[in-house]
């Protein structure tokens, strides 16, 4: 392929990238941020995956088989642990305002210089290697594609270009805000596209290679199983195998939370620790898929050409090419062009913060001469710096690359920057979760353990590349048989990378507990450890849990935060200030404690922490504090916080407790209401009968020479009206009873026929009267119930004297069928009358309906009938109903279940 | 009650027939010329028919309450000078309010006197 073409494609890659990243720092500034989802992060998180997973992988399954998995098994076995490991990381970093590994590691054990310092350092030789390898990949893979050979070019070859342009690209993204905090959205959109064209392209390859090239994941086992290695690649080897898996996995483990760009994406970047939920199960299903088509294409590799034809790290890009898919080979390229763009953005971003907060920053400010002719210009100095970190980190890439990687193959050179991270894991994990970790411990052990990843990894492979006598491997230096490299103190049958592990694991972590344990710690590093352990108890009072004592005034804490933020920030930062802490402006100009924490934080945010602690250090006169003054302080405000704590409980328990007596009063109000209202219709509905006894008597009274026709109906008339007052005032009693559960049934074994007939036989006189067609269908043989008798014979002539009354007037007509049905006995009685509307069957049922409502109201009747029947029913486990429609009739039904049980007997 | 006089229309509304018994019994006997309606309608009907002098009405009724026709009667110029007299089961201080609100001239609570009654008839139709 035309090689400037594919320049130019690489360019306009850049191009659209630059495209992207702005466009979503546009959005992000207009208040729709992109970046604030789960699937986002997770995907940032899948810089991970970088040329080495993309072109690595496939080259170790080719070679060492099934191996090439273990690092992907140790993020992914990772993963879960995250909402205990990262999220506390996450939110130390949040709460002191924390950006690079190194500068963690520093704050933890008291803002330690040299700590930072050497956790610098180790960062840079122990990643340079690995942004080699993304230049090695980025140059072997144009090579191939435009086949020129690049060993022949001179200097400044295309590498030395491709260095010096991501070198650009970083700068112009990564360091256009001084403050390390502020997030780099653009860059997090940038790295989440990178990692789904990866994907992508990596599976569309895959598809290609086993289904067009051959015929699915079947056709490519099976012809390689003809391979004279196959056997070799998919077992473990005999000796030392599962050794050798077992430090691979605990070494990703590591790497997936200490490598510095897993900790930009994963903590500085994180938007909301929530989306940490979604992240534990996204990115291993993102490694997860990326691997499915590594071993086919590694196979197919090894099956489609001779031995040596091509490089294994290769084969993805090999095999598309030599069946004639240019397109497919350009995407190729393109998607691990992008897989090694997205580490190297990353990784020199956070490495150039690392080396400027933690290396130039110090320097700086620690000459007094150099502090006071740049006082003004510190901050530009800071950007710059870094910004030529950015550049010098790629040049030593190159450099190693040419020097060193290029006889390598990805994951060899991998590996050992994984190793060197790995040399981080005893201090944070223990800085993390015990107090007692010292800085000497941390010092110690990340030294020793650097020096013998140096000793047992680096050193070796400068041997192979003729930097180094090859004596030292075979010999030992100096003729020093126990100092041979890769069989340290005569530690032998280990794989290289198991044996550096374990002695530089087992030195480290041994130093970093037994020198903790001798140390003593200063009254700084005891308060950070304290602050470290229990982050999720002071992360909101952070400011007070800072415990420091001493003088500092005002204007030197403004001016310095204005040196370092702009006037404008330094406003908008004593304003949220004095918003979290309102308190009146001291007179004397002093500043608060907590204003002097909260400065170092921010300043920390630019700075680093250890060189913020140096400023701050500067412009305040501190007292000496000790140990247990801190202990105590802080005892103080822990207990300060459970209080809060405590009292919050209490006034939310209170306002609970206040809201449901509110409910309960309202509840008695709406009872004492309905009772009131109650008795009001009770009154109203015995004046009615008293009013005509009254005033028929007193004219019976008053009229002794009436005439007897008239007496007669006076008199008959009183002793109905009487009759009503009684029924009335029975009735209520009765409602009261079942209403307060008082009423008693008393069961007995019923046939319900014959209570039926009773009913109809004590009525007969009025329906004849009225000459109304009763029909009574009662089932044969049906069961008897176990219920209150004359309770049921009181319903039953309710309903059926209801129905009398509400008939049609002419041909009046009324059904009573009883039947069993589905372990009930269920009761009709049916009507011709002219039928009740929705609302009011939903209402019939209640006390006085009818007295309030006047247009059904019919002279006779309590009103009360309807609302006994219901609650005798409903004390025998039944039910009752009606069901109407307007003009068509009334069928009133109630169920008796066959058994009652005894305590339903009781209302 | 001079039998040269005309006799005075009495209008009697009430729902329950045991109540209308002895109304009507009662004003009979007293003279007057009694009409009778069993609902607001019915008494609406016989207002504007036979112009009573006298209305004693119930209040709760269905359809049309005695607080409406009460007002009916107060709308209308051919009944000026009418008595209304509520006869009532209502005994609250609101609702008597209400009926002397809508015009009533008297407000007799359930149950009532019948002497009482009739001595408040004379005395507003004495005038």
């Amino acid at each position: 392929m035309n090689y400037w073409l594919v320049i130019g494609v690489s360019f306009l890659y850049l191009a659209l990238l630059f495209g992207l990243a702005s466009w979503a720092e546009r959005r992000s500034a207009a208040g729709r941020s992109f970046v604030s989802n789960p699937y986002i992060y997770a995907l940032s998180m899948a810089v991970y995956c970088t040329a080495w997973t993309y072109y690595g992988s496939v080259g170790r399954a080719a070679t060492s088989g099934l191996e090439y998995l273990a690092i992907y098994i140790g993020p992914t076995l990772m993963a879960p642990l995250w909402w205990v490991v990262l999220r506390k990381i996450i939110r130390i970093c949040k709460v002191q305002r924390i950006t690079t590994i190194a500068d963690f590691v520093a704050s933890r054990y008291g803002k330690s210089i040299t700590l930072g310092s050497l956790v610098t350092v180790v960062c840079v030789v122990g990643i340079i290697p690995y942004i080699s390898i993304q230049l090695k990949a980025i140059a072997s893979s144009l090579s191939l594609l435009t086949d020129t050979a690049i060993q022949q070019e001179n200097f400044p070859d295309t590498s030395f270009f491709i260095a010096v342009g991501l070198g650009l690209f970083t700068i112009v993204y990564g360091t256009r805000h001084v403050e390390a905090t502020e997030r780099h959205e653009g860059m997090v959109t940038a790295i989440a596209f990178e990692s789904v064209l990866k994907l992508v392209v990596f599976m569309m390859a895959g598809v290609f290679v086993t289904y067009f090239v051959f015929n699915g994941f079947d056709d490519v086992m099976l012809r390689a199983q003809q391979l004279p290695n196959f056997e070799k690649l998919m077992t473990f080897e005999q000796e030392g195998g599962f050794g050798e898996w077992f430090w691979m996995v605990f070494l990703s483990m590591l790497a997936i939370l200490f490598l510095p760009r897993q900790f930009q994406v994963a903590v500085v970047e994180n938007v909301n620790e929530q989306h940490l939920n979604k992240a534990m199960w996204l990115f291993p299903l993102y490694l997860f898929a990326i691997n499915i088509f590594v071993l086919p294409i590694a196979l197919g590799g090894n099956l489609l050409f001779p031995r040596g034809a091509f490089d294994a790290d290769m084969f993805v890009l090999a095999i598309p090419l030599s069946e004639g898919q240019n397109l497919l080979a350009l995407l190729v390229y393109l998607g691990g062009y992008s897989a090694a763009t997205s580490m190297v953005i990353v990784a020199t971003i956070s490495l150039s913060v690392m080396m400027s907060n933690n290396l130039v920053m110090p320097l700086m400010i620690n000459t007094p001469y150099f502090k006071a002719a740049n006082q003004d210009r510190l901050t530009r100095i800071l950007l710059y710096s870094r910004r030529f970190c950015i550049m010098l980190v790629l040049l030593l890439a190159y450099l190693y690359y040419k020097g060193v990687a290029e006889y390598y193959s990805l994951v060899e050179v991998g590996l050992v920057s994984f190793a060197a991270v790995a040399q981080f894991a005893p201090a944070i994990i223990g800085g993390i979760f015990w107090k007692e970790g010292s800085k000497g411990g941390a010092l110690a052990g990340i030294l020793v353990g650097s020096i013998l990843w140096f000793y047992t990894l680096v050193v070796p492979s400068m041997v192979g590349v003729g930097m180094l006598p090859t004596s030292v491997m075979s010999e030992g230096p100096f003729g020093m048989a126990w100092l041979r490299p890769f069989e340290l103190f005569g530690l032998q049958g280990m794989g290289y990378i198991s044996h550096a592990m374990f002695w530089s694991m087992f030195l480290n972590s041994g130093l970093y507990i037994g020198v903790s344990l001798l140390s003593r710690q200063t009254s700084q590093e005891r308060n950070q450890a304290e602050v470290f352990v229990d982050i999720f108890r002071y992360s909101t009072v952070y400011e007070s849990s800072i415990v420091w004592k001493g003088t500092a005034y005002m204007p030197d804490i403004k001016s310095m935060l204005v040196s370092f933020l702009g006037e404008q920030r330094t406003e908008k930062a004593l304003k949220s200030f004095r918003n979290k802490y309102p308190a009146p402006e001291d007179a004397t100009g002093k500043a608060d404690p907590k204003l002097v924490t909260y400065a170092e934080k921010l300043l920390s945010g630019v700075i680093g922490s250890s060189s913020a602690r140096i400023m701050v250090a500067s412009v305040v006169k501190e007292e000496e504090i000790s140990i247990e003054e801190v202990l105590n302080i802080l005892r103080e405000s822990q207990q300060l916080i459970s209080i809060n704590n405590e009292l919050r409980r209490k006034s939310l328990e209170l306002r609970q407790a206040t809201e449901q007596l509110r409910t309960a009063n309202e509840r008695l109000k709406h009872l004492d209401e309905l009772k009131d209202e109650f008795l009001s219709t009770v009154t109203h509905e015995l004046r009615t009968p008293l009013t005509s006894i009254r005033a028929l008597s007193e004219i019976l009274y008053d009229n002794p020479d009436m005439g007897r026709e008239d007496q007669e109906h006076f008199l008959h008339t009183i002793v109905k009206e009487s009759e009503r007052l009684t029924r009335l005032i029975t009735q209520v009693l009765d409602l009261e009873r079942f209403e307060s559960g008082r009423q008693k049934l008393s069961l007995e074994p019923v046939q319900l026929q014959e209570v039926v007939n009773e009913a109809v036989e004590a009525l007969e006189q009025l329906v004849e009267e009225k000459s109304i067609e009763l029909v009574v269908d009662v089932q044969q043989s049906l069961p008897s119930i176990n219920a209150d008798r004359d309770r049921l014979m009181q319903v039953l002539v309710n309903l059926i004297s209801n129905a009398i009354k509400f008939c049609n007037p002419e041909h009046g007509r009324i059904i009573v069928s009883v039947y069993y049905l589905d372990g009930d006995v269920k009761v009709n009685v049916v009507d011709n009358g002219k039928g009740i509307d929705e609302e009011s069957q939903r209402q019939i049922f209640d006390k006085f309906y009818q007295a309030r409502n006047q247009n059904i109201r019919k002279p006779e009747g309590s009103g009360l009938g309807l609302a006994i029947s219901k609650k005798i029913i409903e004390s025998h486990q039944g039910r009752l109903w009606v069901e109407s429609e307007p003009g068509k009739g009334a069928k009133f039904s109630f169920t008796l279940p066959v058994k009652v049980t005894a305590s339903a007997a009781k209302v | 009650m001079s039998k040269n006089k005309e006799k005075l229309k009495v209008l009697v509304v009430d729902d329950e027939p045991s109540i209308l018994l002895p109304l009507e019994f009662l004003m009979r006997k007293n003279g007057f010329q009694v009409f009778i309606a069993r609902n607001g309608t019915e008494a609406i009907d016989s207002v504007d028919k036979e112009l009573p002098e006298v209305v004693v009405l119930d209040i709760m009724m269905p359809d049309v309450d005695g607080y409406e026709v009460c007002r009916h009667i107060r709308e209308k110029k051919e009944m000026n000078g009418a008595k209304v007299i509520f006869l009532s089961a209502k005994t609250k201080d609101a609702d008597i309010k209400k009926g002397y609100a809508v015009g009533a001239d008297l407000y007799i609570p359930k149950p009532f006197s019948t002497r009482f009654l009739m001595e408040k008839i004379k005395d507003l139709t004495a005038s």
